[in-house]
């Protein structure tokens, strides 16, 4: 093995360098809040992964992260960002909990199960459409857009509730509680562990198919990586952009409809702690690959299943899963940037690929 | 519900707390205009905000002086502006990542780092911070006097940095320079403009300014820290810089009309209790959308703007 080779394959690894990084740093912010770091991590996975319960609760937890890291990951390969997951969780469970709370009973079970998920995948389609057809149409940036139509979502929803939802005599905005039959089943024992979990790790499986193999993920890849070959090969740059866009908000949709009928029962106001951000973070550890995102969505839902655990045992407080978070994003950032280049001398030597993230060219072209 | 249009009183109130909500806006917008003439996209401003936010707590707390939290808000926000440039100029990350990427960080670091360095809750400070006081004989213009010229410290910071800021981007050499290499770099660098150095001082800069920002809201509105406390400024922000085409003024203009449709909506909220509070919060959100959606025409960034400058493949 050539050092060459070595360095490619230790840059292949960059996710995992990251963590590590981010531990490590991690662990002087524990230092710095008077506890014992590895007594903190330790803590840390024996309550988000070596305890039936934790363990269950982590795989709740990456439910949604998953769903709407998906929801980032496919308009991204195709070079559009898509960081108002947040605002299309809100609208997916909005829709999904308004056809779970007034669907006919007499449609059987099953089928308003089936009709209450795809609501909500339309829900959050629908709200995914306008930052991807102002972008197509308008040229108006999909970043600002579909950040700020977040604040919108998660704050409408919440006026809908309080408006026509809105349990009687409740202390704070939340609905009544949905039906028993129209929730999701239980597959781990005295658990919430919901089959929505199932769901959206065969998703994320079937995703890293469909984008590697299928029309519609050539189509993505072409679009993100020369925009200008794709138009020249007959891909409709503006149907692929607005199709992984409405895929991704059909996706975080998906997750706002199962926390709801997988978790709570009930639509609450501000139910999400920040999925959007979440499911961003994700994506860029899991090099915008959707198999990987399975792993990088369980790491954060193990640290944030173990946080309580951790701060009972040493007394650190669970928003310490929250810095270290952030470090890992900051250090998947710095890896990206630090990305290996092989000397060439050439001065026409072609641009390196974005390895793996980010598709080159965000541009329409017309 | 809108009488308080007519009743001078009530509306130089209304403008005057419209003025103070766009303040924080308004610093990030002009810092982020000075990234983005550059040639570096900033979408980290948001991040920026709140960890200038934080330091300007921590600082006024350990010290009780408000200077003190200012003076380590800017170099909290230098030292984002230091890592943006090290990432996205030298080692050609993409910009937008790695501004997200602070951005993220910033969220989950500062709300651990406030229990960390205030154990008994930061939003139960009282910090000491800068208060508003009247200009000799310019508080005295009716009507006007009130809204501009009784205002706190940082707000006259804030009026004398977009002057600055105008006078250096359109009428200076420094600003001439500013401009190309946000244009065309290559051009510039081979005219002899030091690229590299003026890229990292300009988003070292504008980061600084940025941090202002969320200092402002610490130390001028709320006297207090609590998690995410900036609530999408930075992302409003930086629809006011598209907005304002890129030309710092315009941009606090922009911001203007954001600080007073937010103003309206916090009005109405306490006005109209029948309507839901929430459908007013999303206001000033959705008039930002509709104004970078509807009010813009064609724009023209600065053409090199996120893109990488190497010399030897020019």
């Amino acid at each position: 093995m050539t050092l060459d080779h070595f360095v490619r394959w230790m840059y292949a690894l960059k996710g995992l360098w990251a963590v590590v990084a981010a531990l490590i740093v991690g662990a002087f912010l524990v230092v710095l809040a008077g506890a014992n770091p590895l007594e903190a991590y330790a803590a840390l996975l024996r309550g988000g992964l070596f305890d039936y319960y934790g363990f269950a609760n982590a795989l709740v937890r990456l439910c949604p992260i998953l769903l709407v890291s998906l929801a980032v990951i496919i308009p991204l390969r195709a070079g559009f960002f898509n960081i108002g997951g947040e605002g299309q969780v809100y609208v997916g469970a909005l829709f999904g909990t308004v056809a779970a709370l007034y669907l006919p009973q007499a449609i059987p079970a099953v089928i308003r199960l089936v009709l209450i998920c795809l609501s909500g995948a339309v829900g959050g389609a629908l709200w995914a459409l306008i930052p991807a057809v102002l972008k197509v149409y308008r040229g108006t940036n999909e970043i600002i857009t579909s950040l700020l139509l977040s604040y919108v979502g998660a704050n409408v929803v919440g006026g809908i509730i309080h408006v026509y939802l809105m349990e009687p005599g409740a202390p704070y905005p939340y609905t009544r509680e949905i039906p028993f039959d129209a929730t999701l089943p239980i597959f781990l024992p005295r658990t919430e562990a919901h089959i929505g979990i199932l769901i959206a790790v065969a998703l994320a499986l079937i995703f890293g198919t469909v984008m590697k193999r299928s029309t519609f993920g050539l189509s993505v890849e072409t679009v993100g990586h020369n925009p200008v070959a794709a138009a020249y090969a007959g891909v409709s740059i503006r149907q692929t952009a607005i199709s992984a866009f409405v895929i991704g908000g059909a996706l975080a949709g998906l997750a706002g409809i199962f926390e709801v009928v997988g978790v709570k029962y009930r639509l609450f106001d501000h139910f999400s702690p920040g999925y959007g951000f979440q499911g961003a973070i994700v994506a860029f550890l899991a090099g915008l690959n959707p198999r990987t995102a399975i792993f990088a969505a369980m790491f954060l839902a193990v640290l944030q299943a173990g946080a309580g655990s951790m701060q009972r045992a040493v007394g650190v407080d669970t928003m310490m899963v929250g810095a270290l978070q952030g470090l890992v994003v900051l250090f998947v950032a710095v890896g990206l940037a630090f990305r290996y280049r092989p000397r060439v001398i050439t001065a026409s030597a072609p641009q390196t690929p974005a390895v793996g993230i980010v598709p080159a060219n965000s541009k329409v072209p017309e | 519900m809108f009488n308080f249009l007519f009743d001078a009183h009530q509306l130089s109130d209304f403008l005057g707390s419209g003025i103070g909500l766009s303040v924080p806006l308004i610093f990030a917008a002009v810092g982020g205009v000075i990234c983005e003439r550059a040639g570096v996209f900033n979408i980290a401003l948001e991040g920026q905000m709140l960890l200038g936010a934080l330091a300007a707590a921590v600082g006024a707390n350990l010290s009780g002086s408000a200077e003190v939290g200012l003076i380590s808000a800017v170099l909290t926000g230098a030292l984002s502006g230091v890592l943006l440039s090290i990432l996205g100029v030298s080692l050609r990350g993409n910009q937008i990542v790695i501004g997200l990427a602070i951005t993220l960080f910033a969220s989950g670091f500062t709300s651990f780092m406030s229990r960390v360095l205030f154990p008994e809750g930061a939003n139960s400070l009282r910090l000491d911070g800068f208060r508003p006081f009247g200009l000799p004989l310019l508080e005295n213009i009716p009507f006007f006097g009130k809204i501009l010229f009784q205002q706190d410290a940082l707000f006259y910071l804030m009026l004398i940095l977009v002057a600055v800021t105008m006078f250096v981007i359109y009428r200076t050499q420094l600003g001439l320079s500013i401009r190309a290499i946000g244009e065309n770099p290559g051009a510039a660098d081979t005219a002899g403009v030091p690229v590299m150095l003026l890229r990292y001082s300009c988003v070292i800069a504008g980061s600084a300014i940025a941090a202002i920002g969320g200092a402002y809201i610490v130390l001028a509105q709320v006297f207090l820290f609590s998690d995410n406390i900036t609530a999408g400024k930075g992302f409003i922000a930086l629809g006011a810089i598209v907005l304002g085409r890129w030309n710092p003024l315009f941009a606090t203009l922009a911001c203007l009309l954001f600080g007073v449709f937010d103003a309206l909506q916090l009005r109405m909220q306490a006005t109209q209790p029948d309507i839901p509070a929430q459908l007013f919060a999303a206001m000033p959100y959705v008039i930002s959308i509709l104004a970078f959606v509807g009010l813009i025409g064609l724009v023209h960034p600065p053409a090199a703007g996120g893109k990488h400058y190497d010399r030897e493949v020019r």
